[in-house]
């Protein structure tokens, strides 16, 4: 279809004048807001980002104290998103696929197995698989006094998992974990509230992607399977050569989705006590009474991570996509 | 968790649809609505031994349930007529400032933040407190000076919050911070020994200590007071005439205590003393209802329904209660504390 450049220009100014409008609309009704919160006494706007936060947050990548700005401890919160999502997103992937498979195999001890871990953990709330996990952690494991040493260097305890961790401060080196005081000091650590919501977050979005790749792989029509068996290739490279290829192309679109999900459902972090974005942002809403201002903030971080992973399943989907093809 | 994330949210989304109609509150219009409604909506915790909890029933007891029930029984004549809204303490202020709560009675700590900048205003003090560290005996920890990269539960959205960063970095020592949204994640995650130390107001450690732990006496409350936590009702800014209501309700309840006056005893004592600072009370001489918009018997009413202040005490947190908590500070002024209640006349 070929436009005209009149057309072209009427159907930019159009929209130009559709997104000023929307802006409009937006911005008198967030005015609206603060104006009547200033009525009603509450304080109003976005420099409180700079005052100190008054509070702690105990981990991360991004060290941060109480002295320190508000907008640090939003950055921090935010990398401590970040921290969780990535790693889960790759567990929940790897382990999607094996449980998809699984529930494809021909031997019915893994594809009971798979199916009876699809059907418990896709059924079972989020927030209560989290809510075990953390307590099934916090109470099987010793207390940080009687710490376990499953290999030399490492320490597993209620206070968490402890690595060596190379750190550069005065001059580099080493840093071994070990017992000081009440807990453990040095080292890397991976947080009993880090692992519940690693563990949880990825069982439960693996066993959603099992199912895509599922889908995927049994829309792959029998006759291209047929035919890559009859020139010769094992299954093994069938499977490698044809199906996944084939079936690639029916999963990525949903698996966007599922990464999407991943995302925003890492906000349950805060019921067990991972200070996430959200986690950050509720404590300063709370210390600052800027709920507005928190809220949009939150909002737009994830909008923008939405965003992220959306433009990059989609560059991904189009290089898989193939070519021709509707 | 998300559901709770979800109610802020409403309830901002009710500030900005409310925004752009309603009016700002007016003198007198919330207790117009109040009466109108026919319930005083009460915001309180979502379940802290002594102060406010429901029982199996879902009927709500405690010290703050207690101050909601002795206004309800002075502005609406019956002290069942309240609707209990339970707020965790990231969701308290939101719930005062949309107006759905008329009074957040749920230990909150009046400072001059939450005062100046939260659109609401704190009416007094109810309850004297402090910060303190509960620890599981078994440590042999005997000071918080020894808690030395020890994990320390606590809420988030609290006053504990951050006395707890400021105290540890002003003794240089270390401690790390578990913060939990909900107060029985908190808790827990401490009993499960995930944490060395819980930490909040000493009354609330009282709670979680008696009724929450598997057994109390294998935990005890450390020695340091870390704060000032003067609990009390807060309203929303701007009302006056609500305003001086749930002021002076609780000034009646400790007006009570001060002559001796018990739910017990009321009735008989409206009916035979004329002492004229026992009349003006109880609504049997001069009206002092007038200078707040009610009727002659406010006062009568509230300590008929709920008892005097050290009643409510009593009953609630004190040596009746599984609290145990002693009156320390918050005896009258005339018996070794600090309560004093300006007169009511
Ligand atoms: N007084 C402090 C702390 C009050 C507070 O929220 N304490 C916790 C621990 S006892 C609580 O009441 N939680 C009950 C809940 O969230 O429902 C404040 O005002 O910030």
């Amino acid at each position: 279809m070929v436009r005209s450049a009149r057309q072209r220009l009427l159907a930019f100014l159009a929209q130009l004048a559709l997104a000023a409008l929307i802006a409009c609309a937006l911005a008198w009704l967030g005015q609206n807001v603060l104006d009547n919160m200033r009525e009603r006494g509450i304080r109003a706007g976005f420099d409180f980002l700079v005052e100190p936060a008054g509070f702690d947050i105990g981990e991360g990548p991004l060290a941060f104290e109480a002295s320190q700005p508000l907008w640090r401890a939003f950055l921090a919160g935010t990398l401590n998103t970040l921290r969780v999502g990535l790693p889960a997103m790759l567990l929940a992937s790897a382990l999607g696929l094996l449980i998809g498979l699984g529930r494809l195999a021909q031997h019915p001890v893994p594809r009971r197995i798979c199916d009876a871990l699809v059907e418990t953990l896709r059924n079972i709330p989020l927030l209560l698989q989290l809510l075990m996990c953390y307590f099934a952690l916090a109470s099987l494991l010793p207390d940080a006094s009687h710490a376990l040493a499953p290999a030399p260097g490492v320490l597993l305890s209620q206070s968490g998992l402890f690595l060596p961790a190379w750190r550069c401060e005065d001059s580099c080196g080493w840093s071994w974990p070990r017992v000081d005081g009440f807990g453990i000091d040095g080292g890397w650590a991976l947080t009993p509230e880090y692992m519940a919501v690693l563990i949880a977050l990825s069982l439960y979005t693996a066993v959603f992607i099992a199912e895509i790749v599922r889908g995927g792989i049994q829309s792959v029509s029998r006759g291209q399977i047929d035919a890559a068996r009859s020139i010769g290739l094992r299954p093994a490279q069938v499977l490698r050569h044809v199906v996944l290829p084939l079936a690639l192309r029916a999963i990525v679109p949903p698996l966007g989705n599922q990464y999407l999900n991943l995302i925003k459902n890492s906000s349950l972090a805060v019921a067990v006590g991972y200070p996430d974005l959200v986690s950050v942002a509720n404590t300063s809403l709370n210390q600052t009474g800027r709920a507005f201002e928190c809220i949009v903030i939150v909002m737009a971080v994830y909008l923008s991570l939405s965003l992220l992973t959306a433009l990059l399943v989609n560059t991904f989907n189009a290089r898989v996509a193939l070519r021709g093809s509707p | 968790m998300i559901s709770r994330s979800l109610h802020t949210l409403l309830l901002l989304g009710g500030l900005l649809g409310a925004s752009l109609t309603a009016p700002v509150a007016h003198a007198g219009k919330t207790l117009d609505t109040i009466k109108q409604r026919g319930t005083l909506q009460c915001g309180v915790s979502t379940g802290v031994a002594g102060f406010s909890l429901a029982d199996s029933q879902g009927r709500w007891a405690g010290f703050d349930v207690d101050f909601c029930r002795a206004i309800a029984a002075a502005v609406l004549g019956d002290p069942n007529k309240v609707h209990f809204v339970p707020l965790n303490s990231q969701q308290r202020f939101a719930a005062i400032q949309s107006g759905e709560v008329d009074i957040l009675a749920r230990n909150t700590t009046w400072t001059l933040n939450r005062d100046g900048a939260l659109g609401l205003s704190f009416t007094g003090v109810t309850y004297y407190d402090g910060q303190g560290f509960l620890v599981p005996k078994k440590l042999k920890v005997t000071s918080a000076k020894q808690l030395r990269n020890a994990e320390v539960c606590v809420q988030s959205g609290t006053t504990n919050e951050k006395n707890l960063a400021e105290y540890f970095r002003g003794i240089g020592v270390k401690v790390r911070p578990v913060v939990f949204e909900g107060f029985e994640a908190s808790f827990k995650a401490f009993f499960s020994g995930r944490c060395q130390a819980y930490t909040t107001d000493i009354s609330g450690l009282a709670g979680v200590r008696n009724k929450e732990a598997p057994n109390p006496d294998d935990y005890t409350i450390l020695p340091e007071v870390i704060s000032k936590e003067p609990l009390g009702p807060a309203v929303r800014r701007g009302d006056d005439e609500w305003f001086a209501i749930v002021r002076w309700v609780p000034f009646a309840l400790i007006e009570a205590e001060e002559l001796g006056i018990t739910a017990a005893n009321v009735d008989k004592i409206r009916a035979e003393n004329k002492d004229p600072a026992f009349t003006r009370l109880l609504g049997s001489g001069e009206d002092t209802g007038k200078n707040l918009g009610l009727d002659k018997d406010w006062a009568y009413r509230a300590i008929k329904s709920v008892g005097n202040y050290g009643e409510i005490f009593a009953r609630n947190v004190g040596p009746e209660s599984v609290l145990k908590l002693p009156r320390g500070l918050n005896n009258l002024w005339n018996k070794g504390g600090i309560l004093f209640a300006p007169p009511v006349r």
